[in-house]
């Protein structure tokens, strides 16, 4: 084996530690890039930086929203009503600058000191004055600037987002649902007055997306660079739409049993009958149109057969691929391979199985799988237990090293419903006994530790 | 279940797709068509192109001037009417007989009123549409794409430069007068792309589906600023030399040498802004050392997975697995070696390299033997039958140099010797395989060419 130094190497790891070696992505970007929110209140800025801060965190770019309505809210301890956001307000106009210019400056540290890619300012910037302001404070720290604005002019729209989560805001925490209403709309007055779109031939130069209508239109100026192509098609392809999403696994398979990982191989008796209490389930449901994806391994593909519904498999879905650990029990790892064993436990998410894939890799290959997801509406996905983990951090904002010790047993569904600004999650437990296939992390991951400490979390099996 | 489904989602609609380009002449909607036509081919959506001015250059045999697209020659209309007709004829059979999945019906379709023909004829046959309309006004741009693509068109044999421009330019005069772009309102329930100043700007209107968010995702992703594509593979391996295929061994000597012959190159090429990916796999990574410019490591980019004949020879393979190994002769493009990869499945992992390459500039591409026949089939537009086929020898740089509708391939040997890795399609069937046919084997050390035991 070779101990070659990478001298010209972008990537972050040394050659030796080839288990821990770099994901798929390139380098997206070198300056950190400044995203800026801009709409009249209620058009789903909030929104679309939660999400988009969700995606882009989960594809590896570490990414903060900085919403102005917080440092408001703690700047100002107690709102009264709409009359603070009046243009001819003085007083709280200047509260409202110091608020921007302290987001601002958090952006900064963010950026410098603690490795952050990209940060979302969600806030209204409705003023021309506002965005120039914001354009030569990041020309000035070298950050790029992409617009985000949201266009709505659909009135139904507007009052269910204002329902949705305007109503429940810490502002009207003491006021009845038509009261909070009646302010809001006030609110979105006072900034009428003094909003300036963005404009085709004023602001010919600078990068941004207009979005019209909840996606029905949008527009889309001077992309920059990859991060910004990302971002734009990650846009164009969320919706709003009611609907659920159904997360399973297989029914238990034979290897399950025996308390063997990955392979390929087929249900068990239980996670035949497992199958068929989900076609019950599903059926139950009576959902509209549903959708059902597979991975292509047997045990997925038998679980989908008993649904009666048509299905389309996924290569993307199949099981993270353990190398030189297929079929192998934790034991036979353990005795094998003791080194990388302790080596995943150190890191589970960045560990590759020699021969095989990390978490990291997963999601990567998975990201096809997510955006595509975003633009169906009901689904059932069918796999595995690191896809599941991989899918349901996406779905519910969970880090790296929450990711592969997320809880996903074996006959068990998940349905995720989009709510507010994230997602209801019910777990059905459909009785079916079957084999628990989590592994806890041990309290010793060094690998001088002995066999015992190591084994010391592996679930039971035949 | 050795031969791979499509691995892409079907998910792309169960109705085709009618894809109709709109733009004055000289917009590029012709390089846009092909272009898109050879993106969806690749990723495995049969696509057709269907360029109304090949069926006027059928009908009318000869061009003379500009006169033949005066609005008022009703002569000229009528032809040119019914051979849009024609056109849309071969598009209804491609998609509702032939398996077509989409079909780029490349034309002006300035007016309002053509497209609502159009519309009208999609939608009695089933079929989506979606418009992809390309507005510039940039004087250089257009006289650009004039020297380009239309001075060397067949209308204009016969004409010197100046003629051909001058003609051209009262081409698109005829046009000009009776153009209707895409409106906002009047066509808001339309599903179209409208393309601004070669990519500068981009207005999208009501996506349907998958497919048209694919297109539109791609659209937005290509440019046109000159540029070439450098791809190689790695230097020769210590596998190379034994004759097995996959594994993750570092250069031989003959390859380090490769490496080095290969910076010089670079060097000597004074290439602007280059930038260089390789694979996460030892012998690429240990090539672009030697090419001293920062590089970056796409697993995406690893050569294909071999499975249980992972290092192995080809002739263990057909030892232990001679079944396999004919299947694999049947539809190599199909194949999946058991617990590995196919052709097809690499299409799949390598779209997300492929966007990318668009999006960049100057790039070295240092890869493998089968990632790069994928790489090649993608610029060189080559069918799923030719991918596996293509010849990409070790020790050979190919630079790639967009130019009109296509790209220019200079291939540059560089000197250093090395084996031949290339297998060619044998013609032998099914029935004569047996591992214990010895003839067999001395045929396949035959057509695998030079070779060296270690």
């Amino acid at each position: 084996t070779h101990t070659h130094t990478h001298t010209h190497c972008v990537c972050k790891y040394s050659y030796g530690l080839s288990c821990f070696s770099p994901a798929s992505v390139p380098q997206l970007t070198n300056s950190p890039t400044l995203i800026v929110m801009v709409g009249l209140p209620a058009r789903g800025k909030t929104y679309i930086s939660k999400k988009l801060s969700r995606y882009l965190n989960w594809i590896g770019v570490p990414t903060k929203v900085f919403n102005l309505g917080q440092y408001r809210r703690e700047a100002v301890q107690s709102y009264k009503n709409f009359e603070f956001f009046r243009p001819d307000n003085e007083e709280a106009m200047q509260i409202r600058r110091a608020c921007a210019t302290n987001a601002l400056e958090d952006v900064v540290i963010y950026f410098s000191k603690e490795h952050g890619q990209v940060a979302v300012f969600d806030a209204t910037n409705t003023t021309r004055e506002r965005r120039i302001s914001i354009v030569s404070f990041s020309k000035e720290k070298g950050y790029k600037v992409f617009f985000v604005e949201s266009i709505c002019d659909d009135p139904d729209i507007i009052a269910q987002n204002i329902t949705e989560v305007k109503v429940s805001s810490p502002d009207y925490v003491n006021c009845d649902k038509d009261e909070a209403q009646a302010d809001f709309l006030k609110r979105i007055e006072c900034y009428k007055q003094t909003y300036v779109p963005l404009d085709d031939e004023k602001d010919r130069h600078l990068s941004y997306i207009k979005i019209f209508n909840v996606g029905s239109r949008y527009l889309v100026n001077r992309v920059q660079d990859h991060i910004q192509s990302r971002i734009v098609y990650y846009l164009m392809n969320i919706h709003v739409t009611p609907r659920s999403i159904f997360l399973s696994r297989h029914g238990e398979s034979e290897l399950n049993l025996l308390g063997r990982i990955g392979g390929d191989s087929g249900l068990s008796p239980r996670g035949h009958k497992y199958a068929t209490a989900l076609g019950g389930f599903i059926k139950g449901q009576h959902i509209k149109d549903l959708k059902v994806w597979t991975s292509h391994m047997k045990r997925t593909i038998q679980t989908a057969e008993h649904l009666g519904i048509p299905y389309e498999q996924w290569k993307a879905l199949n099981e993270i691929d353990a190398g030189v650990c297929e079929e192998l029990t934790y034991e036979d790892i353990q005795e094998n391979h003791p080194e990388e064993f302790a080596l995943r436990d150190q890191d589970k998410y960045r560990y590759r199985y020699p021969k095989g894939e990390s978490y990291e890799d997963l999601v990567h290959r998975l990201e096809p799988v997510i955006m595509e997801l975003e633009r169906q509406e009901n689904v059932l996905v069918v796999c595995h237990q690191a896809v599941m983990r991989c899918l349901l951090a996406y779905l519910l904002d969970k880090t790296a090293d929450e990711l592969p010790y997320l809880k996903c047993p074996l006959h068990t569904v998940l349905k995720l419903t989009p709510v507010a600004y994230g997602c209801r999650v019910e777990h059905i437990c459909l009785n079916i006994e079957a084999v628990n296939t989590h592994r806890e992390r041990p309290g010793n991951v060094d690998i001088t530790r002995n066999p015992e400490e190591a084994l010391k979390t592996i679930p039971d099996h035949f | 279940i050795c031969f791979s489904k499509p691995a892409l989602p079907l998910c792309m609609t169960n109705c085709p797709t009618l894809i109709v380009t709109v733009g004055l002449p000289a917009r590029g909607k012709t390089y846009i068509s092909k272009k898109l036509t050879r993106y969806l081919n690749w990723i495995g959506v049969p696509t057709r192109e269907f360029n109304v001015g090949q069926y006027r250059r059928e009908c009318v045999k000869i061009y003379k001037s500009f006169e033949f697209f005066r609005p008022d020659n009703e002569e000229g209309l009528k032809i040119r009417q019914q051979c849009a007709s024609a056109a849309l004829n071969d598009v209804r059979q491609y998609l509702a007989d032939k398996g077509g999945q989409v079909a780029v019906f490349d034309a002006t379709n300035t007016t309002r009123e053509r497209r609502g023909t159009i519309t009208a004829f999609a939608e009695q046959n089933g079929f989506k549409v979606f418009f992809v309309e390309s507005v510039c006004e940039d004087p250089e741009v257009i006289a650009e794409n004039i020297v380009q693509v239309k001075l060397g068109s067949p209308d204009y044999t016969n004409c010197n430069t100046e003629e051909a421009m001058e003609d051209f330019k009262k081409r698109i005069k005829c046009y000009e007068n009776s153009y209707e772009t895409l409106d906002e309102v009047l066509d808001r329930d339309l599903s179209y792309i409208k393309i601004m100043d070669v990519g500068r700007r981009y207005l999208v209107n009501q996506v349907q589906d998958h497919i048209q968010s694919r297109i539109v995702y791609y659209l937005m992703n290509i440019h046109i600023t000159p540029r070439s594509i450098y791809l190689c593979r790695h230097g020769e391996s210590d596998l190379n030399v034994k004759g097995c295929i996959g594994g993750d061994s570092g250069l031989s000597p003959r390859g380090k040498e490769f490496a080095n012959y290969l910076g010089q190159f670079i060097q000597s090429q004074e290439i602007s802004d280059l930038k260089v990916w390789t694979s996460q796999m030892k012998r690429t990574i240990q090539t672009a050392e030697a090419v001293s410019v920062p590089y970056e490591q796409w697993k995406a980019l690893n050569e294909i997975d071999a499975g249980v004949c992972e290092e192995m020879m080809y002739e263990e393979i057909q030892q232990h697995y001679p079944l396999e190994f004919a299947m694999r002769d049947q539809d190599k493009y199909r194949y999946r070696y058991p617990k590995g990869e196919s052709y097809e499945d690499l299409v799949q992992r390598l779209e997300p390299v492929i966007m990318e390459l668009e999006r960049q500039e100057n790039i070295l591409v240092v890869c493998h033997q089968a990632i790069m026949r994928c790489l090649l089939a993608y610029f060189l537009d080559k069918t799923a039958e030719e991918l596996p086929y293509l010849k990409c020898p070790l020790h050979t740089v190919l630079k790639l140099t967009p130019v009109a509708y296509g790209c220019k391939v200079e291939s540059i040997y560089l000197n250093v010797d090395a084996v031949n890795t290339h297998r060619d399609r044998p013609e032998v069937g099914i029935s004569t395989y047996s591992h214990t046919d010895t003839d067999f084997v001395a045929d396949l050390v035959n057509i695998r060419g030079n070779l060296c035991y270690a």
